[in-house]
Order: structure tokens, then C-alpha cells, then sequence
């Protein structure tokens, strides 16, 4: 039993040694900042981390397999405005009942991912190559298909879902966190999963053991571009309007929070776990910032801080080991 | 201390310890003028430590003895100053720059100038001349370093060395890469050096080079330096035991199998401009060695055997039936294993524990909807670590914490668990220790006699004649000849692998 514990520590020192100063630093907070320990705050905390998170666990998907995808801030402001059209048919869009229009965005947002994982796999395209051309692509779709305007009037059913909230969490969280879940799933307890981590591991060791490279490709870029579509959705229902100008920026919030979680670039690394961690640490200073009122761009100064101290850090420990 | 004067280099009772690890205990070693010096000992016996020390790259413990040059007492705290007092080394990895030309790499740094400017006329020349010593007027100093052989660069190293008034050169396995022929012409190169009063230390893996090339040979294990004698008072056994601190036996592990059926038959595989006219058969419980120069086409042949480059045309038959394979999976499924040259880029995942390494493609080759079986897989690695007897402290170590033995023995584990029939072996004992080679081919032995059959490609004739059954060649991608390993010997397979 006590083997146990600590064989399951060690396996997750990392994530257990993060989780304990994201504590204390909520504990720091709250001492000092007086309106940060509260319910309502920690609400906020959670409806605002679930979209990047979303996103971010897509990305951590993406770098455990040796890549990098720069288009998920487009696919958010791409899903925004399909969801936005295909629920008013604004613009010649069919109007589509919800399940439907949610569809019609998954099919688009899947089908670019799909292009983006053959431009890699059979065009051997480098990640980042494909991703900068499918950022471009997803926002020049998002301000063609809305005219570079707002879509508003989306109908009470689908954002009154923003505002619910079940066992006291926001519904949009609790959307993070099935995803969450089902990911870690996934990428532990599947042989997709493994394939992921070896495909980031080696290339040619996954090639040389059986792994259909192609599928796999196919696989991971599709997931990333649905799980955005998913974060689409649920920012324009928090927001009440498929707004094509949003997200920018967003894949560096989902590539940090990888990597403060201890997801590396070099591939094979990494868990979703601890992406949601830093995601949350991410949101807590920014959060505690807000409250305490402080300019902004200081936030994005502590960010960047936060981001290489996080990795500095896992470098120290890794060099001990 | 007359004597001492007919020592180049003295090093005396030097200690190196790293945080943890005593790397070098009390280690006295004396290289004469002229002679060449072997330095054999396992991995992490503290032959790089020691040569790290002597160039000035690691400081030996503080107070713990002396270094001395030609009698006098001397500091080299960085590789500078090791120059200064005459001592170069030529790594496996070579630290030159090859997009720059072998004049420029020989002068580096210290290019001869007019004005500032770099005078390439006199440079070349001067290079011309530098090569001439070692007898290497035949590279053109204007070339780019890359477009040279794996000898030559060697060369323009040691030439370098030499333009530097160096009269001590060391040698840190200076033939990991090369092909045997290649091996003999440094052989050459550095008995001429010999010849010029140049003292030579010479680190290898491989015992038939130090008794080919070394005069003397000192051995070192756990950071002691355990003897140093005349090679001619020495057989390889002896130096074995010594590396390893017990009686190995005879290092090539084999034993009598009786064969079973014909498991793999080849006829006419062809890969365009890879691969021509190889045709085999193998069966149960025996052994094919495959020999052939760096660039022979070995690896290739092996990979379309394997999927990997597809043949253009040719039969493959497993258990008498005709198969078509076109990718790893397909080979996977009709029986075949991989087990690739380079570990770290082909062979483990590094990133990932024993648990994955080793259930990867077993995983691959069952249904089950899609989900791995955690405690199943778990079950199967401990048995794995323990029937294999892989070193780790537990089942869920990275495998890039573990030795290049251990690492290797997890790839064995991972083909084993999928049940393969057909293992292809390419180079799988390269820089892994004697005691660790070992066992590798006491693993191999049990394999066989489990009914599996072993391709097995080696650079290194002994361990061929060792351990195969029949011996292929190949030359530029032509299978020329195949025979019994009882009927073959060093000379005819280099014969065959030169035609």
C-alpha cells in the first residue's frame, strides 16, 4: 500500500509538486487579496479558464506528438461564427437547430484539421508551417463567412447553457473537465494514446513498431481542431454573439499553459493533468491581478516571467534525475 | 626515478569524484614515447573521465596526484593548454566544422593573415604540407570537410593535431563508424605515426583492434586502473576478464540447435537502386549473419524485409506462403521483428517507461477495442524485467534512464511479448558492453530454441563467425555470396565483400 503511494507520487512528482503551489499560492492570494477566496470568484476563476483550457488540451495532445498547431485561435473565431450563422442564418446559412448547427461547425473545423494533418503527414509540411498557413486560413474563413462583423441574436437556448450551472460549477467548466477527463483517458488508457507519446517520441521507433503514422496524423489534427471547435462554441455562448475576431493570441495562452504544466516542445511529454494545472495558474494570476487592479500588460509581463521560470525549473529537476 | 624519463606521459594516482560517484580511484597510467597504448575497460569504467582529465575538459579531485609531461610536472586546465603541451584528441564525433574546407578546418582559429585578412593561397599551401606528413597528399585541402571519407576526416583531424607540434594523440574509438577496410588504412595511418616517435592512446570497444595496433594496453574497471601490460603476454579472454572482473567464458554464447522448418524464404528481392538478387532461407532456431561494408546495403535489405522501403519485386514466403509487405504492420503480423541499429532514434521510445516499450506492439496486435490493459500490461513488463533480468528500479523508469544494455534488452522484451517468429538483428550489440554483449547473445540462444529464427547484421567478423549458423555478404546492394559459417573465415567474407 505504501509502495503504492509512493510509486504513484513518483510517477507524478511533477504534477503533485505543481498542484501544491498552485495551492499555496491560492493561499497567498486569499491572504492578501480580499475578495479572492470567495465562491464568486472561483466561479469566474472557472467559467474563464474553461474555453483556453479547452483549447489547451488540444494543444498538449498536439506537442506530446512532436508538433505544434498555430491555428487554434482562428478555429475558436472560425466555430464562433459558423455556430453564430448556422443558428440565426445570417449571411444565406441555413438556419439549423442546435445539435445540427453544432454539427455542420464540427464538420467544417474537422475537415480543416484533417487538411492540415495530410499537408504534415503526406506533403511533409513542418507543424508549424501548417499551422501558420491554417491560422491564416481559419481567420480569413471567419471574417469572409461574417463580413467582419459581430453575428448577434443567437437564440436564448443555446447561451442561457453559459450561464447554468450544475452541483454549483459553471456548466462551461464542467464541460472542461469531462473533456479533460475523457482526453487524459484517452491518451493514457488507449492504444491511440501510447501512439501519440511514441509517435513524440520518435518518428521512426513508431514506424519501425507498426504505427500507422498517417492515421494517426489524421487523428491528432482533427481532435485538436474539434476540441477548438468545442472551445468555439462555448465562447459564443458565453458571449452571446460568434464574434470573428476572437482569439487571437489564444494558441500562445494554450502553449504556455502545456508548457508550465510540463509538456515539452521536444515531443513524448507531457499529460493533460498538468496542462489544466497550468492553465489555472495562468488564470489565477491574471484573475488576481484583475482584482487587485493592476494594469494589464503587467499581467502579460508575469506571464511571460511565469512561463520561463515554469521551465527553467522543470529543467533543474530533470538534470538531477 | 630514472626511469620515469623513459615515460612521455605519467599520470599518477588520479582521483576524479562526481557527486556520488568515486568516477576514477587512485588511477596511475604511463604512456612511453612512441608507443601505442590501449585503453579497454566497460562503459562507465572511467576511460573518458580520465582522458577528460589529461585534456584539461574535467579537473581531477584536488590534491590527487600528479600529471606529468616528459618528467615535469604540469596543470592543464583546459583543452589550450593541453595543446601547449603537445596532446590532441580525435573523437568518435568528430568536433569539425564540415561545411568548412579542410584548410580551414585544419587552421582554424589560426588562419594565416595579411591585414586581417585570411591569405587562402599560403593557407592551402600550408595545408598541403600538413597533409603530406601523415601521407595524405592525395585530399585536396580546398574541398569542403564533408565530401572527405570517414578516414580522411579522421586524417584532417590528425593532421591538424600534428600542425599543432602535437606528439600525443589520443584515440577515442576512432573506428565506431568506420567499415573494416577503412578500420585497417587508420591501422596504417597510425602505425606510421608511431613511426614518428608519436605516442598514442587508443580507446576501443573492440579487443582484435587493440592487439592488432597496441603495444601496451592498460584496463580499467570501476574507476581502478586494474593492470597494464605488453599485449603479447595477453589473450582476449584475459582482457575480458579482466574488463569485466570475472571469468566470462568464451564471449561468443552459443549453442547447438537442432533446426526446424523453413520459416523465411527469399527469392530475387529487389529494391530499385537499393537492393539486387538476394535470395535466403531460414529456419527455425538458426542464425544468418549478414556482412558487408559501411554502405553495402544491409541496413536497406533488412528494412524492405521489413516494409519499410517496399520491394519492387522479388518473392517473400513465411511458412511457405507467399506474402506481400508493404509496411512495418504487415511484417509485424506475419511473424517479423526489427531491431534497428540506432537505439535511441529507432528502437525505444525514450520518453516512455518499460510498460509502454514494451507493450507497444503487442498492444498493436490485439483488438480490444481500442484500450490498453493497464495491470495485464504491468504483469507483462515485471515478468519481462525479471526473465530478461533488466536492471531498473521499477517498471515505470524512463527508458532514458537506463544503460544502452538494458535499453536493448527492453527492444528484445517488446519483440518477444508480440510473439515473433522472425527477429532481424541490425548491428544490435555496437557500443554495448562485453558482459552486456553477452547477454545478448544468451538471450539470442534462447530465442532460438524457442523455434525463432535471427537475422543477424554485423560490421565485426568475429562476432559473425561466432555466433551465426551461414553468413550472407553484400556488395553495393548485390547479395554475393552465402555459406556455412563452418566453411567460412575473415579473409573470404572480405573477399566477398569487396567483389
Amino acid at each position: 500500500m505504501i509502495d503504492d503511494i509512493k510509486s504513484f507520487y513518483w510517477r507524478h512528482a511533477q504534477r503533485i509538486t505543481f498542484f501544491v503551489i498552485l495551492l499555496l499560492l491560492w493561499f497567498l492570494f486569499s491572504l492578501f487579496i480580499p475578495r479572492f477566496f470567495s465562491y464568486a470568484n472561483f466561479f469566474n476563476l472557472a467559467r474563464r479558464t474553461a474555453v483556453v483550457g479547452v483549447v489547451s488540451v488540444g494543444m498538449t495532445i498536439v506537442l506530446i506528438s512532436q508538433g505544434v498547431d498555430l491555428s487554434v485561435g482562428s478555429y475558436v473565431a472560425l466555430s464562433g461564427v459558423l455556430i453564430g450563422s448556422f443558428l440565426t442564418g445570417a449571411r444565406g446559412f441555413p438556419e439549423l437547430s442546435i445539435p445540427l448547427a453544432i454539427l455542420a461547425t464540427f464538420l467544417v473545423l474537422g475537415f480543416l484539421g484533417f487538411i492540415v494533418g495530410f499537408a504534415i503527414n503526406d506533403l511533409k509540411v513542418p507543424s508549424f508551417v501548417a499551422g501558420l498557413g491554417m491560422m491564416s486560413i481559419a481567420r480569413g474563413l471567419a471574417m469572409v463567412l461574417s463580413g467582419g462583423r459581430i453575428i448577434t441574436g443567437l437564440p436564448v437556448e443555446f447561451t442561457g447553457f453559459a450561464r447554468m450551472e450544475f452541483l454549483g460549477l459553471p456548466s462551461l467548466f464542467i464541460v472542461l473537465l469531462v473533456i479533460m477527463f475523457g482526453s487524459s483517458f484517452m491518451m493514457n488508457r488507449t492504444k491511440f494514446g501510447r501512439n501519440v507519446y511514441t509517435i513524440g517520441s520518435s518518428k521512426e521507433v513508431a514506424l519501425l513498431s507498426g504505427i500507422n503514422l498517417r492515421w494517426n496524423y489524421y487523428a491528432i489534427y482533427i481532435i485538436n481542431a474539434l476540441l477548438s471547435a468545442i472551445a468555439g462554441i462555448m465562447l459564443a455562448a458565453r458571449l452571446s454573439s460568434g464574434i470573428p475576431s476572437e482569439g487571437v493570441m489564444m494558441e500562445l495562452d494554450a502553449i504556455a499553459a502545456a508548457i508550465i504544466g510540463g509538456t515539452g516542445l521536444a515531443g513524448g511529454e507531457g499529460s493533460i493533468y498538468g496542462t489544466m494545472l497550468g492553465a489555472l495558474l495562468i488564470g489565477s494570476l491574471q484573475n488576481a491581478g484583475n482584482l487587485m487592479g493592476l494594469d494589464p500588460f503587467y499581467l502579460q509581463i508575469a506571464t511571460g516571467l511565469v512561463i520561463i521560470v515554469a521551465v527553467a525549473l522543470d529543467q533543474l529537476r530533470r538534470q538531477q534525475s | 626515478m630514472e626511469e620515469n624519463n623513459e615515460y612521455r606521459i605519467t599520470m599518477e594516482n588520479i582521483s576524479k569524484t562526481f557527486p556520488g560517484v568515486k568516477a576514477l580511484d587512485n588511477v596511475s597510467l604511463k604512456v612511453k614515447a612512441g608507443e601505442v597504448h590501449g585503453l579497454v575497460g566497460e562503459n562507465g569504467a572511467g576511460k573518458s573521465t580520465l582522458i577528460k582529465i589529461l585534456m584539461g575538459a574535467h579537473k581531477k579531485d584536488p590534491g590527487s596526484g600528479d600529471i606529468k609531461i616528459e618528467g615535469k610536472k604540469v596543470n592543464i586546465n583546459n583543452p589550450l593548454q593541453a595543446i601547449e603541451h603537445g596532446m590532441a584528441a580525435v573523437y568518435q564525433h568528430m568536433k569539425i566544422a564540415p561545411e568548412l574546407t579542410v584548410a580551414e578546418n585544419i587552421f582554424l582559429g589560426r588562419q594565416p593573415r595579411n591585414n586581417g585578412i585570411i591569405n587562402w593561397k599560403k593557407m592551402n599551401e600550408m595545408a598541403r604540407e600538413v597533409l603530406e606528413e601523415v601521407n595524405m597528399e592525395n585530399i585536396d585541402p580546398r574541398v569542403e570537410l564533408r565530401s572527405l571519407s570517414n578516414v580522411n576526416k579522421r586524417m584532417v583531424a590528425i593532421a591538424k593535431a600534428l600542425s599543432q607540434d602535437v606528439n600525443i594523440i589520443i584515440f577515442d574509438e576512432p573506428t565506431a563508424q568506420l567499415a573494416e577496410e577503412e578500420t585497417e588504412e587508420l591501422h596504417r595511418h597510425i602505425k606510421d605515426l608511431k613511426d614518428k616517435d608519436i605516442s598514442i592512446i587508443y580507446i576501443s570497444h573492440r579487443l582484435d583492434e587493440v592487439f592488432n595496433i597496441c603495444d601496451r594496453v592498460s584496463v580499467l574497471r570501476d574507476g581502478k586502473l586494474v593492470m597494464t601490460d605488453r599485449v603479447e603476454n595477453l589473450t582476449e579472454n584475459d582482457l575480458i576478464t579482466h574488463m569485466v572482473g570475472r571469468e566470462v567464458g568464451d564471449l561468443y554464447y552459443k549453442e547447438e540447435i537442432e533446426f526446424g522448418d523453413v520459416v523465411l524464404e527469399v527469392e530475387d528481392l529487389e529494391v530499385e537502386s537499393k537492393i539486387e538478387n538476394v535470395s535466403f532461407q531460414l529456419r527455425e532456431g538458426e542464425v544468418l549473419g549478414v556482412f558487408g561494408l559501411v554502405g553495402a546495403g544491409r541496413t536497406e535489405m533488412v528494412k524492405s524485409l521489413f516494409g519499410v522501403h517496399s520491394a519492387d519485386s522479388g518473392l517473400i514466403k513465411i511458412n511457405g506462403k507467399e506474402v506481400k509487405i508493404n509496411s512495418p504492420l504487415q511484417a509485424i503480423k506475419s511473424g517479423m521483428a526489427f531491431i534497428p541499429e540506432d537505439r535511441h532514434t529507432e528502437g525505444v521510445a525514450l520518453t516512455q517507461d518499460i510498460v509502454d516499450n514494451s507493450n507497444l506492439v503487442r498492444s498493436l496486435l490485439q483488438a480490444n477495442y481500442g484500450l490498453l490493459n493497464a495491470r495485464e500490461e504491468q504483469k507483462i513488463a515485471e515478468e519481462n524485467v525479471e526473465d530478461l533480468d533488466i536492471r531498473t528500479p521499477s517498471i515505470f523508469q524512463k527508458l532514458r534512464y537506463l544503460s544502452g544494455g538494458n535499453q536493448q534488452k527492453v527492444v528484445v522484451a517488446k519483440w518477444i511479448n508480440a510473439n515473433s517468429k522472425i527477429i532481424l538483428m541490425d548491428e544490435p550489440t555496437v557500443g554495448i558492453d562485453v558482459g552486456a554483449k553477452k547477454e545478448i547473445y544468451k538471450l539470442m540462444a534462447e530465442l532460438l530454441k524457442q523455434g525463432k529464427a535471427i537475422i543477424f547484421i554485423s560490421s565485426y567478423i568475429p562476432e559473425l563467425l561466432g555466433i551465426c549458423d551461414k553468413i550472407m555478404t553484400l556488395s553495393e546492394g548485390r547479395m554475393t555470396s552465402v555459406m556455412k559459417t563452418s566453411e567460412a573465415t575473415q579473409e573470404e567474407l572480405l573477399y566477398y565483400a569487396t567483389r
